[in-house]
This record gives structure tokens, C-alpha cells and sequence, in this order.
């Protein structure tokens, strides 16, 4: 039960901060280059200093790109043309061939991302480097610069903004699971029936059943969040007792879904199933932990709307990454509070002293 | 008659299409114990949960302890202590921890607990075993605890649902023991039982068959009210065979095997010679035959078939 309670959740947060990365860096990458010539060698050269991309192979032939992506060997394959750098110079648009590994959506969509990026900034520069020799123009026409500024997350590590994430989910993990699978122990060996015919009120069985878990969460938070700063470094920029205070809001919607669980559930399996694939899984997929909210089908953004997490996720990741506090988070907050009381109401409702 | 502890009027309880309890009345007088009887399924359990007010009745309602189970069933429940079929109690937790847990939950005075803690220790016999833990306490044990843990609060009423259920014989019979001590100091005893045997001990009887009650009254009445003819109890060979020869026979009321003997009910007044000469044309050796006064087990297995002839 310690190890349960306390332990699982660090090692689980261990184990996500480093799985639960999206950050693509190094893609393998292989260049086949058909022009060799200085101009093309210096086009491959500003790829490998990017960072973001790993020569891993040079191929002569293009048909050797095949095989490379079919065993994925590279995500992503550049091909320059034989008369790369002839048509340059003669003014023409050379055609530049890059090929992605569809099959990781993922590290395909950024790598593609990062290659246009590339490919126009070295564009711009010849641009730029030709309208400069042509002295005959007296004002120079000059590009847009973006400059790009990234806010609260200035390096968009992935980790940042997951960690946060993932303590929310282990604090919705932990208190649902541990709530619904104890009260329906009781019910399985028969403690119950021996309490429902003692005097009793529901509400005092109720918190105190309720109790050690909102007490186990209540740990869980200062745990996890030790360990999301100290180990992983992530800041958490906003107030640390708003973030406790609202985190122990969210446990109210939580232990209440327990609770609802612990009555529809006649044994333990019954309650582990419908925590997991009613509740858990539905709310880890449409409240943006990982899956962007405003990428869904509408009916499902309305869907996202009813589940506590999305709110506690905007809450969790502003305090922690924006610093923002109560005056931004209010709407949020009040949200969470109302379904944490319907819920909870819910399920107090429902739980009565008969067993049906 | 004295007062009524319980009285049961027109109590049903369905289960889907399935009539667990249907339409059943009675009352238990105070102080007495009371022995629900029944084989598993009868619906003895259903009832007993319903006057606990653990299960809401389907229609009809009772009164325990002067309360309404529908209407009142948390002041039924101030009154009552009761002990399911399960041992109920925290296998985790040492002896004492549960009699604690439980005078909390009862809302025990600080004054009285002490002098309720040793009365169930010394009762269930655990003395200086108050701190192992529950779960490894023998059978016997653990019974007599959950029993403690149940009657902490001196309830007028207390119900047992099979209270020696897996328990062994010797540790029944003080179990009964226990039983007839609280009835003596006045608890009215509700128990459902599927031993016959037990319920010699009981004041009154009723019987369930398939969620209807058969029978009711006391040991002695059962026997005689209940049987109509003398009862004959025979050894032999091959007890199967001799019973299908003597079911047919329009002068035997009643046949069934127990154990390695036959019990025969008649009302011939030459019962054994003509018992005899039966089984003898069918190659059977009647080794002993001798009447004897009806047992429990004899009446329930005669009021069962006779139920089931009616329904049929």
C-alpha cells in the first residue's frame, strides 16, 4: 500500500519525464547529393549546423534512399539535383527534393518544418547576396526578419510543459483508483453490509473513507513536485500554495469519481475497469495532455468541456510555467470547484446505506 | 404471548422475475430465539437483510423493536445487532483494533467501553491474543469476536445469519451456548440456520422453502402438528431400490433415505410385516425396523415435498 501510494507515483514521473517527450532533435537524416559541387556542399553543410538534423548516410544513387526509410534508418532524405549550383548561378529556381517518414507523423512533421525553415533562410541569403551586386539599384529591397520571441518556455522543451501535466494525472490515477478499489473491498468482504446496519450516518462513512486518500494525494502532490523541480528542473513560477490549494480542488472531483465508481462496481476488477477505460483513458486523450484540444472534431471539444482535467491542465501549466495566479485562473478554478462539488454531490448521493 | 420484537407483515422481495421472499408473515416474540430455517437459496438470507434494513423490501413491510424498516430503518438499526454470513470484520486489524473500530462506530460511551472490551475478550476466549492480528485467529475465534463486535452496543434484538457456517463442531456448540446466555439475559435471538440439529434450540421455528413459509412453531409442535402418521425408520441393503419399491405403495405416506437407513411414514397399522414382505419379493434384506419419534430433518423433508406437490 506505501509503495503503492507514495512510490509509484515518483517512479512514475520519473519514468514519464524522460518517456513523455516530444522534442525532435537529430533526426537522421541522409543526403544524397548529385551535384557535388562547392555551392551544394555548402547548402548540405547549413543542415548539419542546424542541429536539428544527423548526416547519417551519403548515397550516390537516389534508389539507395529507399531502403534507408524502409528500415528506418532516416526519418528524412535530401536530394540535390545534378545542376544544383549551374542553375543558380544562371538564375534558375533549382528543384531540391526532400523526403519524410510519414509513418512517425511526428518527427516527419517537424523535421519537414525545420528543413523549409532552412532551406529559406539560405534562399533569402542568395537572394540577398545577389541584389547587393547589383549596384545599379540605389535602395536595396530588404527582407522580413522575424524576430522570434518564446515565452515562459523560451527553450519549448517538451518536459516543461508535460511534467506538469503528468502530476495531474498522477494525482487523478492514484486518489480515483485507491477510492473506488477501497470501498468496494469493503463490499467484497462484507464489511460494508456490517457497517450499513450500524448507526452510522453515510456522510461520516463517507469522509471516512474519504479521508486517508484526500491525505495519500495530498502527499502525492509535495512528492511529485519535489521531484518535477528538483530532479527535472522544471520551474513552477507561480504561487506554490495556489498550486497546492487548487490541486486539492481537483482531488475533490477525483475522489468523487472514485466514489461514483466504488457504486456502480460490485468487485474490485469491476471498479479497476470503469476507472480505467470510462474515466482514466477518456480524459487523458480530450483534455490536452497530449493531443492538442483545438485539433479535435467539434463534438469532441464540446466533450473536452466536461471532463475536470482540461481545467486543472490550464491551471496546473499556467502556475506552473506562466506564473500566473488566481486573477488569471479564476474562471478556471471556479470550474473545477463546481464539478468537484457536483460530482462529489453525485456520488454522496448515490451512495446510500442499502446495497440495492 | 408476550410482546413482539418483530412482526413481519406481507414481506416480499423480488430479484428481476425472481420472488426471493414472497408474502411472508410471522412474529418473534421478545426475548425468545427465533430459528429461521431453510436450504441455501430459501430466502432466509434476503429476509433477514430486509429486517436489518441492508435490503429494501419490494412490498409488505415489518416492525423491529417497535420500528418500521421502510419508514425508520436507521432507528431499526440503533436496536438491532447483526452478524452476517461473512465474519465480517477487518482481517487486518488485531482483535482489539476491531472491538475498538466497532465501539467507535456504535458510538460506545468512553465509561462503558472498558467494561464491554473485556466482557467480548473474555467471551470470545482471546484473552492475551487481543493484539494478533484478526485474520490469523482460528475459525472459532473469529466467529466469536464478530459476534462481540456485534453485540457491543447490547442490542434488544441481534440477528445471526448463519452464525456456524464453516465453523467446527465443538466450538457450534459453545457457539450455541453463547446464544442461549444472551436470551437468558433477555436479547431476542434471530437466527437462520440450515442445521437442523440447531434448531432443537430454538424457541420457535419457521420454516422457508422457495421464498414461502411452510411451517412455524415450536420443535415439539412441528413433530406432532405437522406429521400425520407414525414414523419407521428401517435398514437394509441397497437403500435406493428399497425406496422405489415402497414409493408406489398407496399405504406408504411418506419415503426418503438418510444417511444408510430409510425413513417410512404410514399409517398401517402392520406397517413392518407388510414392509417386510415387500421388500423381501424384491430381493432385499430388511436388517433392523423400528419406529421412532419423528426428527426435525423428517418433518422439513415432509412439509418440502408436500410444498412442493401443492405448487405443483
Amino acid at each position: 500500500m506505501f509503495a503503492i501510494s507514495f512510490v509509484a507515483p515518483v517512479f512514475q514521473l520519473i519514468m514519464l519525464g524522460y518517456a513523455a517527450n516530444l522534442d525532435v532533435r537529430n533526426v537522421p537524416t541522409a543526403i544524397c547529393d548529385l551535384d557535388n559541387s562547392r555551392t551544394s556542399r555548402e547548402f548540405v553543410a547549413s543542415f548539419s549546423n542546424s542541429g536539428y538534423f544527423e548526416q547519417r548516410y551519403f548515397v550516390d544513387e537516389m534508389k539507395h534512399i529507399d531502403g534507408l526509410i524502409d528500415n528506418g534508418e532516416v526519418a528524412l532524405a535530401i536530394i540535390i539535383p545534378r545542376n544544383f549550383s549551374r542553375d543558380l548561378t544562371a538564375g534558375k529556381s533549382p528543384q531540391l527534393q526532400i523526403i519524410a517518414d510519414g509513418s512517425d507523423a511526428n518527427t516527419g512533421t517537424i523535421g519537414l518544418n525545420y528543413a523549409s525553415m532552412i532551406v529559406s533562410e539560405y534562399s533569402g541569403d542568395i537572394l540577398m547576396k545577389a541584389l547587393e551586386r547589383r549596384t545599379d539599384v540605389g535602395n536595396t529591397p530588404k527582407l522580413i526578419k522575424a524576430e522570434i520571441r518564446v515565452w515562459y518556455n523560451p527553450e519549448l522543451k517538451s518536459r516543461n510543459f508535460m511534467i506538469p501535466g503528468v502530476l495531474a494525472l498522477l494525482l487523478m490515477v492514484v486518489t480515483l483508483i485507491l477510492t473506488s478499489l477501497a470501498i468496494v473491498k469493503e463490499k467484497e468482504i462484507g464489511t460494508m453490509e456490517q457497517l450499513i446496519v450500524t448507526p452510522i450516518k453515510p456522510h461520516q462513512l463517507i469522509i471516512g473513507k474519504l479521508a486517508p486518500f484526500t491525505l495519500i494525494g495530498l502527499v502525492d502532490i509535495i512528492l511529485v513536485l519535489l521531484v518535477a523541480t528538483l530532479w527535472f528542473g522544471v520551474p513552477v513560477r507561480g504561487s506554490v500554495f495556489l498550486l497546492f490549494f487548487l490541486c486539492a480542488v481537483f482531488l475533490l472531483t477525483t475522489l468523487g469519481l472514485g466514489l461514483l465508481v466504488s457504486t456502480v462496481s460490485r468487485n474490485q476488477q469491476q471498479a479497476m475497469m470503469t476507472s480505467i477505460f470510462f474515466i482514466m483513458l477518456p480524459m487523458i486523450y480530450f483534455s490536452g495532455f497530449v493531443f492538442p484540444i483545438p485539433n479535435m472534431p467539434p463534438i469532441f471539444q464540446y466533450f473536452s468541456y466536461l471532463l475536470p482535467l482540461r481545467y486543472f491542465f490550464v491551471i496546473i501549466r499556467g502556475i506552473f510555467l506562466k506564473g500566473v495566479g488566481i486573477a488569471e485562473l479564476w474562471d478556471q478554478a471556479l470550474i473545477l470547484l463546481l464539478f468537484g462539488i457536483g460530482i462529489l454531490g453525485l456520488a454522496v448521493m448515490r451512495f446510500q446505506k442499502r446495497l440495492e | 404471548m408476550g410482546e413482539s420484537a418483530i412482526t413481519v407483515k406481507n414481506l416480499t422481495r423480488r430479484f428481476g422475475d425472481f420472488t426471493a421472499v414472497n408474502n411472508i408473515n410471522f412474529e418473534v416474540e421478545k426475548g425468545e430465539i427465533f430459528g429461521f430455517l431453510g436450504a441455501n437459496g430459501a430466502g432466509k438470507s434476503t429476509t433477514i437483510r430486509m429486517l436489518c434494513g441492508i435490503l429494501s423490501s419490494t412490498s409488505g413491510t415489518a416492525e423491529v423493536g417497535g420500528y418500521d424498516i421502510n419508514e425508520e430503518p436507521e432507528m431499526v438499526k440503533k436496536h438491532i445487532g447483526y452478524m452476517s454470513q461473512k465474519f465480517s470484520l477487518y482481517e487486518d486489524l488485531t482483535a482489539a483494533q476491531n472491538i475498538e473500530f466497532y465501539a467507535g462506530v456504535y458510538g460506545l460511551e468512553n465509561s462503558h467501553f472498558d467494561e464491554r472490551y473485556r466482557w467480548v475478550i473474555d467471551m470470545a476466549g482471546l484473552s492475551g491474543r487481543e493484539h494478533s492480528l484478526t485474520g490469523e485467529l482460528p475459525g472459532g475465534w473469529k466467529q466469536r469476536l464478530a459476534l462481540g463486535c456485534a453485540i457491543l452496543h447490547e442490542p434488544e434484538i441481534v440477528f445471526l445469519d448463519e452464525p456456524t457456517g464453516g465453523v467446527d463442531p465443538i466450538s457450534r456448540r459453545g457457539f450455541w451456548d453463547l446464544i442461549n446466555d444472551l436470551s437468558d439475559k433477555g436479547h431476542t435471538i434471530f437466527v437462520t440456520t440450515h442445521y437442523l440439529d440447531e434448531a432443537e434450540y430454538c424457541n420457535t421455528i419457521m420454516l422457508i422453502h422457495a421464498g414461502n413459509i411452510v411451517a412455524g412453531g415450536s420443535p415439539q409442535e412441528l413433530k406432532t402438528d405437522y406429521i400425520e402418521y407414525s414414523m419407521y425408520e428401517l435398514e437394509c441393503d441397497n437403500v435406493i431400490d428399497a425406496m422405489e419399491s415402497l414409493r408406489t405403495k398407496n399405504w406408504v405416506e411418506d419415503v426418503s433415505v438418510f444417511g444408510t437407513s430409510l425413513h417410512i411414514g404410514t399409517n398401517e397399522e402392520e406397517a413392518e410385516r407388510k414392509v417386510r414382505e415387500e421388500l423381501s419379493d424384491a430381493g432385499i434384506e430388511v436388517r433392523r425396523f423400528e419406529r421412532i419419534i419423528p426428527s426435525l430433518e423428517d418433518v422439513f423433508v415432509h412439509l418440502v415435498q408436500e410444498d412442493k406437490r401443492i405448487s405443483r
